[in-house]
């Protein structure tokens, strides 16, 4: 079932979405819900935010270090908020692409 | 008089120096490689050292004696590059200007970035993707009566994302022949969602791994190592007991490319995965895994790269266009035990597919498959590697642009069917 605000966006196989353009706090949410985060909080967005800056200046979703190098955010905190992978996580819900570590 | 230099006399610059000492005009032309290390390692082979497959002497030839004699040599550490000023200052105190400069320092373990990891360094705790880790965890190996073996990928990516899966297939394989495999426990924690990058082939490795009890923890991230009570931690707080840990830390780039502000965050050179050119200097081209090119970091993706990097480089040079676009072709053998491998070939767009190799139908390989004939190859790979693939000469029938001869475009519903 997809939800309304999720409807005629472009995916890639895995659920990445192909355009960033698309992109809407919406549908951040919406997808975040999906991937098992309720509620977007500051620090969520706060790190969001920073994937989309760097999104938009390279193409590329930044990788796990590029994260908490440049959102000033550690590790741990990055895992707490994003469980499991927080540099795929995010960047599904930062609308990116998968980030090219993941080769 | 020109200088073309080259940084790093591993795998990637030792065939870059080949084909371009057969190519540049000696008349006009002067070739200097650096390099910290006198030692050539046939680093695939590591793999084999703890299982006592391949002795240290299998794996280890002088570094000179693989690069043409109008090559300059020098053994040293570098110090420092000034790509502004096209200057590389080495630890010997000399300093070197070139006009053209290809970069192959290759990545190397870090242990360090982990806490606690070095704690017991080499003593439970094993590395087998150095020479020494390799021989240390042989001579453990021999010892070892039986226990829980942890085998953990830090953080992608790294050198031979397939050589961790071997290795517990070679584990498996190894204490079976010592009659003691039903004491032993072989697990294989990763930060990926599965066995392998690519889906369809993760799909088929974690087939393989559960026929042979291997137990997998996928979308582990390793936080630290806790040697007083023999776990290792992730970020999410799940421990992973031990007895012995084989780690595959995390992998950086040289140090010096820190230094000189050329490298990422792991050290790694921004470089254009087509062109193979680095995006800020273009007189500064990179091969294998020194830069960021999203594909394997493997040797076989540095000989792929080679007659890429050598039509673009003479291009450059000429100041005409730079034709040459690298796929991020990868071709990669995976032993799985018992005289037996798979073959995998793929690149940035096609992931490893099922079918035969190089030729369709005929093969003799087997793709995406466990057969025998795929195990000479990853034999017969080490002649090849140090008497053709080092001296730049190309392989019969394997292009380095990936070919979709001979491959079968099925989804990876039915490969999981046909694994059975």
């Amino acid at each position: 079932m997809t939800a309304p605000v999720l409807e005629n966006l472009k995916l890639d196989a895995e659920g990445f979405m192909t355009d960033p353009s698309q992109w809407t706090k919406e549908i951040a949410m919406e997808i975040a819900r999906q991937e098992g985060i309720e509620t977007l909080t500051d620090a969520h967005w706060n790190i969001i935010e920073f994937c989309r800056k760097v999104g938009q200046q390279s193409g590329k979703a930044p990788t796990l270090r590029q994260i908490t190098e440049g959102a000033g955010v550690s590790t741990k905190e990055l895992f707490a908020l994003f469980p499991k992978g927080p540099a795929k996580k995010v960047a599904k819900i930062s609308g990116l692409g998968k980030p090219e570590g993941c080769v | 008089m020109k200088t073309l230099l080259i940084l790093g006399a591993g795998t990637g610059g030792t065939m870059a120096a080949n084909r371009m000492a057969a190519r540049l005009d000696p008349r006009e032309w002067r070739i200097v490689v650096v390099d910290k290390d006198q030692n050539h390692y046939y680093q695939p082979g590591f793999l084999f050292l703890p299982f006592g497959v391949y002795r240290p002497s299998d794996v280890v030839k002088p570094k000179r004696k693989l690069l043409p004699s109008r090559v300059e040599v020098i053994f040293s550490d570098v110090e420092w590059i000034e790509p502004e000023k096209n200057k590389v200052s080495l630890a010997n105190g000399a300093s070197i200007q070139y006009d053209y400069l290809i970069v192959a320092t290759g990545c190397d373990i870090a242990p360090e970035e982990t806490p606690g990891m070095t704690d017991r360094w080499h003593e439970n705790v094993f590395d087998f993707y150095t020479f020494e880790g390799a021989c240390k965890l042989f001579a453990f190996f021999e010892k070892f009566q039986g226990g829980r073996v942890v085998l953990n990928v830090a953080e992608m990516p790294i050198k031979c994302p397939v050589a961790p899966l071997e290795f517990m297939f070679l584990a498996d394989w190894y204490f079976t022949q010592r009659g003691i495999r039903n004491k032993v426990e072989l697990t294989y924690a990763t930060p990926l969602p599965g066995a392998f990058t690519k889906p369809t082939c993760s799909i088929m490795l974690a087939k393989v791994l559960e026929r042979k009890n291997i137990h997998i923890i996928p979308e582990f991230n390793l936080m630290e190592v806790d040697n007083d009570k023999q776990v290792i931690r992730s970020y999410d707080e799940i421990e992973v007991p031990y007895d012995v840990f084989v780690t595959i830390p995390v992998n950086k780039g040289a140090e010096v490319m820190k230094r000189s502000g050329m490298g990422d965050s792991l050290n790694y050179i921004p470089t254009d995965k087509h062109t193979l050119q680095s995006e800020k200097f273009p007189n500064v081209f990179v091969i294998g895994d020194a830069g960021n090119v999203p594909a394997s970091k493997a040797g076989s993706v540095a000989h792929f790269m080679l007659d890429i990097l050598e039509a673009n480089l003479l291009s450059h040079i000429q100041g005409e266009p730079m034709r040459a676009r690298f796929d991020g072709h990868a071709n990669c053998f995976i032993e799985t035990g018992f005289d037996q491998a798979v073959l995998i070939d793929f690149n940035y767009e096609v992931e490893p597919l099922p079918g035969t190799f190089p030729l369709p139908g005929l093969g003799p390989f087997t793709l995406l498959g466990e057969s025998r004939i795929n195990h000479w190859g990853k034999l017969a790979f080490k002649w090849i590697y140090w008497n053709m693939l080092l001296r730049g000469i190309e392989i019969p029938l394997v292009h380095s642009h990936m070919s979709m001869r001979g491959k079968q475009s099925i989804p990876a519903k039915s490969v999981l069917s046909s694994a059975d």
